[in-house]
Parts: structure tokens; sequence; C-alpha cells
């Protein structure tokens, strides 16, 4: 038996010898860090934050206070452990019995019973009952000991778990030996080269209860669940991780029916790959005010504006062009439910309701309230690893102050957004700017951080507000710096050039009336050219009248000049007969020859 | 204590052991020592537990030294942490003695073959 091998004779008399022995514990330098080895936990997010996992063959210390998912997180790293890395478990359970712990987790979706069944994992159940033990004289917990040795031995197990192992303290009153035997607990563990992990409460003002931390020295995590304006969250945070690199800050944790997860979402910089490519607004004259193209993709675009100027319809536009394009989106609501959603964009001639069905589109709607900002950066976190959208959409962004504070919402936004971008994401965040605001400001202040900015606004002008839509930023293209009307119609979003008159931006009714006045002047225009026509026409007319007239005039004219000439030749010959005769009346013998002649024969 | 009662009509309650000061005649005591090995610690225990019983139970008690490193599967049986500890299985309830009976006193009060002392 390998308990057999712990040295029984340095339990109190040579605690100081122990002491010594504890303090050599290697204390690896950062250059080593890559090399310490680790067992990874399998539990998402925890992983990245830790390098890794937890040491490997060393103890860990969980602490929290009750209900800080200490229990779950242990849990985990031993079912995790036995079904992804095939290294079996032994549970040590002080609190909780077998049949209590197995239900408990059932909710995660951990099989307990079929992971004992294939000797994956072991499940000791250790009671203590105060009330049943006398202490006289000195003893050691070399029971414990061969209890959990050969648990270890009879599935050959690589992790281990000791939950909660304090509760020794309420059993035995001698705390001398108890300490001395804990800190040989965890030598021994070192020794068997497992990986344990070892629970703990919280204590006031120390990290535990009874201040295990004192001997659990190469990895403690701390678990909280804070409740701050009537919203809980769960956060995470390694106090210490000797030999590693490890994150520092607080990582927000889910505890849901997938089991645990981490978000190391802090952990983000600004090394994102960019994209040449560009992507449709869905919006044609958007496209053309944004360089032709549309925007970058990968990058996060905000709109804008005032209550009821159409940044959901924009939104919708967007998701809509990228359904189209056969790519995932995903659209997390603040205000409304999918299915007043579908309904409203329905109204401007969107069909939502065929992406949803071809799972190309997912809506999740929540209460910004009802969760913390943490939680809802670690529920969209969770969603869009799953999920892998291509696009994201956050309708308000600005809800999310309700959940926390400006300043925690504005950290959150941006842990979101670098999140979104290190994964290629396109993100489009709606903020309603509330009256009385400066339009060109957001209640998180995240216009610095985002890439296109689009304002929507709205002009009162002769009774009526119209919507008006302008770039105020989109980086890395050359955008429009006109104001564009905005239409929402039964066919969708239309953008409008915008008439500028002599009181200034002319939209609505004010549009349609100088379009109006603009289209009275271009008819005057043309009956003007028309009348002239006409008159010209006339006028050929009447020119031609004319000189068809001289025409007859002229052919009466020769008409009677030919008259004129027949009648003389006509006169000319009766003058001739006349004279002729008249001589024969005179009988003159001077005739011409054959006048005489003939009239001589005729006789 | 709640451990499955083997009909054993005679048991005791505490208060009438308590006044009494010594168990009811007749009744055989089954006491279990569990230890690990031949260590000082545990030929201790033995050997004060031996005197106690031969003083206050002369005749009537029974022990079973159980060694745990022979039989490492029987500490989860009784819940045995600590070494040495010494189960009292009869007369019911059940008792644990952890350590190795060097106070007489002590183990005689945890036996409950002896009231409490007052201050304590």
């Amino acid at each position: 038996m390998t308990a057999n091998s712990v040295p029984k004779d340095c339990i109190l008399a040579n605690h100081s010898a122990m002491n010594a022995a504890m303090s050599k514990t290697p204390r690896k330098k950062d250059k080593e860090s890559r090399t310490l080895p680790k067992a990874p936990t399998g539990i998402q997010g925890l992983d990245e934050i830790t390098g890794g996992g937890f040491p490997r063959g060393r103890p860990t210390l969980v602490c929290g206070s009750a209900g800080a998912g200490k229990t779950l997180l242990a849990m985990e790293f031993l079912v995790r452990g036995a079904t992804e890395y095939n290294e079996p478990g032994v549970f040590m359970a002080f609190e909780e019995t077998a049949p209590e712990l197995t239900q408990n987790v059932r909710s995660l979706g951990f099989d307990l019973d079929e992971l004992v069944k294939q000797k994956k994992l072991l499940i000791d159940y250790v009671r203590i009952e105060r009330s049943e033990i006398d202490e006289t004289g000195d003893y050691d917990l070399e029971g414990l000991f061969i209890r959990l040795g050969s648990a270890l031995n009879a599935i050959g197990a690589k992790r281990v778990v000791l939950d909660t192992i304090e509760n020794l303290f309420a059993g035995l009153q001698n705390q001398g030996i108890l300490r001395a035997e804990l800190r040989r607990l965890f030598r021994w563990l070192k020794d068997r080269g497992v990986s344990a992990i070892i629970t703990a409460e919280r204590g006031e003002g120390a990290l535990t209860r009874h201040g295990l931390e004192e001997y659990v020295s190469d990895c403690v995590i701390l678990l909280d669940h804070r409740v701050t304006d009537q919203i809980s969250t769960r956060r995470l945070r390694i106090v210490k991780y000797r030999g590693t690199a490890h994150g520092t800050n607080e990582y927000p944790f889910l505890i849901d029916e997938d089991g645990f997860s981490v978000l190391p979402v802090t952990s983000l910089g600004l090394q994102h790959e960019v994209s040449e490519e560009r992507v449709s607004s869905g919006i044609p004259r958007l496209d053309t005010m944004l360089g032709g193209e549309g925007f970058y993709r990968g990058t996060t675009i905000l709109v804008s504006g005032t209550a009821g100027t159409g940044k959901t319809s924009l939104a919708a536009h967007f998701v809509e062009a990228a359904c189209r394009r056969g790519e995932r989106c995903l659209y997390f609501s603040f205000e409304e439910s999918p299915g007043q959603m579908v309904r409203n964009m329905r109204s401007i001639g969107l069909n939502l309701d065929q992406w949803t069905k071809r799972n190309l589109l997912q809506f999740h709607s929540s209460r910004a309230t009802f969760y913390g900002l943490e939680m809802h950066l670690a529920i969209i976190h969770k969603i869009v690893q799953e999920f892998e959208p291509k696009v994201v959409v956050i309708d308000p962004v600005g809800s999310l102050i309700q959940a926390g504070n400006r300043r925690d919402a504005h950290t959150m936004l941006i842990r979101l957004i670098d999140f979104l971008k290190l994964r290629g994401i396109t993100a489009l965040l709606t903020n309603l700017t509330s009256a009385g605001d400066a339009l060109e400001k957001t209640n998180v202040e995240i216009s610095s951080i985002v890439d296109s900015w689009l304002l929507v606004r709205d002009t009162e002008l002769n009774g009526e507000r119209n919507r008006a839509l302008y770039v105020l930023k989109s980086r890395g293209m050359a955008h429009s710096n006109q104001l564009r009307e905005f239409l929402l119609t039964a066919q969708g979003i239309d953008l409008l050039d915008v008439y500028v008159g002599p009181e200034g931006v002319l939209t609505g009714s004010s549009r349609l009336s100088q379009k109006a006045r603009e289209n009275a002047a271009l008819l005057e225009r043309q009956q003007e050219a028309e009348r002239k026509g006409r008159e010209r026409e006339r006028k050929r007319e009447l020119l031609e009248a004319r000189i068809a007239a001289l025409r007859k005039e002229f052919e009466i004219d020769q008409e009677e000049a030919e008259a004129d000439s027949a009648q003389e030749v006509l006169r000319q010959k009766v003058i001739a007969q006349d004279r002729e005769a008249m001589a024969r009346s005179r009988h003159a013998d001077r005739l011409r020859d054959a006048n005489v002649t003939k009239g001589r024969r005729s006789q | 204590m709640k451990k499955s009662a083997r009909s054993e009509p005679r048991a005791l309650s505490l208060q009438e052991i308590a006044e009494k000061g010594e168990p009811a005649p007749n009744e055989i005591w089954e006491l279990r020592l569990y230890v690990a090995g031949q260590t000082p610690r545990s030929i201790a225990a033995f050997a004060n537990l031996k005197k106690i019983c031969e003083e206050h139970l002369a005749g009537r008690y029974n022990i079973e030294v159980v060694d745990l490193l022979k039989h490492p599967q029987l500490a989860a049986g009784d819940q045995i942490l600590a070494i040495p500890t010494l189960v009292r299985k009869l007369p019911q309830p059940l008792r644990k003695i952890v350590g190795d009976l060097r106070d007489t006193e002590r183990a005689l009060v945890g036996l409950q073959l002896r009231p409490a002392a007052p201050e304590k």
C-alpha cells in the first residue's frame, strides 16, 4: 500500500522540518512558465486564463463563499478529466453524499453514475460527526490517507478533489494536529503526482476560513458571487499561480446547462486581423454613400439617433442583406421580442422569418436588467461561440447601462467589440440618443471605438418630423458628406436626396412642395416652348398660303396674256378677211394671186 | 448515532449510564480499534484501551483491532479518518474516540463510562 510510505514520524515532532520542506517548493521563473506541466480543466475559458489548466501533479485551492460554485468547478475538473483527457478522478466529499452530488450535477449534463460504472470516477463520502467523536491523546489522519490512497489506486486516479476538507476543522478539535496533517496531506498529494483541487470556504478578511492558502500555495483560485444593484454576477480570479504567467483580472463566469464557463474577455488586445472585404448595408444608396461598397467586414458600426428614427430598421436591413449572402446573423435585442421584431420588420417589407427558419438568423431577446453586465457579456460570448455568426447586432447598447453603471457598460462594450473584432465579426450596434443629449454623443461613450458611425435624426419643419441620415464617420473609406432623407416605405428603407432651400434642409412635405414648384416651372417652360413652336408653324402656313395666292395670280396673268395673243391673231385674221372681202367687193384687180385665182375658181 | 439497530433491548440511555457511572451488568461491549500498522502510537492506544477495559469492563468486552494497512477498505465503513480511532459498536449509540487514549479520564468520558466533568 502506498499510504504506507508516508513518513509517520514527521507528524508533530518534525514540524519544523516539514516547514522547511514546504518552503523548498520550486519557484519557477517566468522563463520556465511555458514548460510548467498543466492539467487542462476542459472548462471553457479557464484553460485560457491559466495558460493551459491547473498545475499538474500539484494541489490547487479553490475558495469562495457559499454558493460560489466551488463544488461544480471541482466536479467539472474531474468529469472533463475523465471524459476528455482520460484521467480518472477521485472526489472525496466532506459535505455531500454521492447520490446528492450525482443529482446536483445531473442538471449540468454530467452522468456520474456512468463514470463511476466505467471506473473513471470514484466518489468517497467522508462523514464527520462531531457529536460522536471524542479525542484523547495523539492521533494522525492516517485513516484519511489510507482511504484516499486506496481510492486513488482503485481507479488509477490522476485527479483528486477534496470538497471541502475544512469540514475536518469542525469535526476534530486538535487544530495543531489537524494543520500538521493537512500540510502532510498536500505534500503527500504532490508526491503522488495527482492534480488536486481543494475547496475551501471564504473567510473573514482572508481567502479561506482556516487559512488553507498557507498550505496550498501553487495555485489559488477565488470564486466570487457578488450582488450589485440586485443583480448578481459570478466572477473568478486567479489569486496566485506559481510559475505561470496568468490573467490577473476578475473574469465573469457562467454556470449553465453545459457546466462552467469562464470568459477571458479582458485578455483581448488589438491584434485582430483586418479585412479588405466590404459588406453591403442592405440599402443600395447607403452603400453608395459609404464609398460605393458598404462597410468593411469585421468592423463595428454604430447607428445612433433619437427615438423612432429607424435604427432598428437599418439594423434589420443589414441583417437581411447578410442573410441573403448566406451569412449567419445574431440579433441581440434588449427591447423587442423576436416575434415583435419579425412582425414589425414585415411592415417595411423585410421577411426575417425565412432566415430564422433556415437557421441563418437567431434572435436573442432579454431585458437588460435581467442579468448583470458580465452575465450579458458572458451570454453573448457563449452564443457567439456556439453560433459562429458573421454579423452581430446589438439593439440597443445603451440599454446595458441599466444593467450596470455607465463606466462598467463602457468597459464591457469595449471588451465585446474587441471580442467580435477578433473573430472577424461585423457588429452593428444601435444607440438611442435621448432628447436633450448632444446628438454626436453616445451615452456609453463608444463613439471613439466604432469604425463607422451613422447618425439618424429627425428634423422638425412645417409641423412635421422627418428622418435624415448621414455618415458621421467611416474609417478607411471616402464616404459621402451629404445628408440624405431617410424614408421607411413598405418596400424598405429608401434614401432620397435632400433639398436645400433658403430655410435650410427640406424634407417631407417641404421637399414635396419644393418638388412641385420645380415641376410647375418646368411645365411652364415647356408650355412656352410649345406655344412658340405653334406660332412658328402658323407663320409658316401663312407664308405658304401667301405663296400659293401669288402663284395663282401669276397663273391668271399668264392665262390672260395667252388669251390676248390668241385674240390678236384672230383679229389679224378677221382684218385680213375683211380686207379681202372689201377688196372683192371693190373688185380690186390687184389681188394677191392666190386669193384671186382661188376666188375666181370658186366662183 | 443512527447505526442500524441490532436488536438488543438492554440498551441504556445516556442519562442512565451517566447516572450510574458504570455500565449495566451483563452487557457485552463491542469495541473496535482502528490502527495503521504497528506504530508506537497504536501499540500505546491498544495498551491504554486494554487497561481501561480491565478496570471497568472486566469480562464484558471484546476488542477487535483493525489494521487499515491490511484492510484499507474497512476505513470507509466506520468513517475512519484519524488513527488510532476506537469505535464503540455496542452498546449503542455508536461512539468514536480518536487518539491514543493516554488521558484515561477523557477516554472514560468518551466511552460514557463516567459522566463528563462539570467544567468540560
